[in-house]
């Protein structure tokens, strides 16, 4: 019984070694492309699983190319997930907003507006279903962040 | 990722309203949900609920920029003010000289939309200038 134990550690060990040494040679080829850099592998008895995010589908078919090719790879399993990429949120500039922001407001005397940096800071008093409108209006101007400091009467 | 949960409901109602073109973008720790409703009470719908969560608008973490969709044939459209006549202006800007009025409810053309916050229109005596869009509401 203990040498069939000791057998089978060993060869566990065995395997886990190469897997681990598969492994890092699978990560430095997809590390040295950016399109692939995103993609994570596990090895295990020689079947490489690709998890992760990249941009494109040529990423994502790449990263098994890579895998595939790879010296100790017997199968690749491809699981990973192409992200479209996010354009940034385009904030209207401090001028136009600024100049939009006085037409939105002008319907709402009691209401103060002014704008630094792509923020729109409010003060004054208004009335509950006044605020939702005058929001509505602002938030359609691509402002960076409203910052509501209005008294509701 | 906290502030998609926090506006969590908000999210998942425009993803079943079918809001057109979704984008829901975390950025300088404000969260940006952009979209087109398909009508306007979808996008009434989407402010109670983010008045729901965030009450008054307090929070100051979220721009909901919701458009409505609106049929490229629209010609009409209703001016929906509170009760006050829409001044009809020369140009976009309410720093442009008014050239005419229309009533509250009453059905005006649309010439233009190419100005986003301020549509062409013509009122019934034919008079054409620019109103605010957002007093105007489009008519079958």
């Amino acid at each position: 019984m203990p040498i069939i134990i000791l057998a089978a550690t060993l060869s566990i060990t065995g395997c886990k070694e190469k897997d681990s040494t598969v492994k890092t040679r699978v990560e430095e080829k997809l590390q040295a492309n950016q399109e692939t850099a995103g993609t994570m592998v596990a090895v295990d008895a020689g079947v490489a699983t690709l998890t992760g995010q990249v941009s494109t589908d040529n990423g994502k078919m790449e990263s098994e190319n890579i895998a595939r090719g790879t010296k100790g790879v017997k199968s690749v399993v491809n699981n990973i997930t192409v992200t479209a990429p996010v354009a940034p949120v385009t904030i209207t500039a401090d001028d136009p907003l600024t100049t939009s922001l006085r037409d939105a407001t002008k319907d709402h005397p009691t209401v103060n507006a002014s704008v630094l940096n792509g923020t729109v800071t409010l003060t004054g008093t208004i009335s509950k279903a006044d605020n939702l409108i005058l929001m509505k209006k602002i938030s359609a101007l691509n402002p960076g962040k409203i910052d509501n400091q209005l008294t509701i009467k | 990722m906290a502030l998609q949960d926090k506006y969590k409901n908000l999210i998942d109602e425009a993803t079943r309203s079918e809001v057109r073109g979704l984008q829901v973008r975390e950025q300088n720790g404000v969260l940006y949900v952009d979209g087109t409703a398909p009508n306007g009470a979808v996008k009434d719908q989407l402010w109670n609920t983010y008045n729901q969560i965030d009450p008054n608008f307090a929070g100051g973490d979220l721009v909901l920029d919701i458009k409505t969709a609106m049929d490229a044939t629209v010609t009409k459209v209703k001016v929906n003010t509170k009760s006050s006549n829409l001044n009809i202006r020369k140009g976009p800007g309410t720093d442009q000289p008014v050239v005419g009025k229309a009533a509250h409810g009453e059905v005006i053309t649309l010439v233009s939309r190419s100005n986003e916050q301020w549509w062409q229109v013509r009122t019934k005596d034919g008079e054409e200038g620019y109103a605010y869009a957002e007093y105007l509401a489009a008519e079958d």
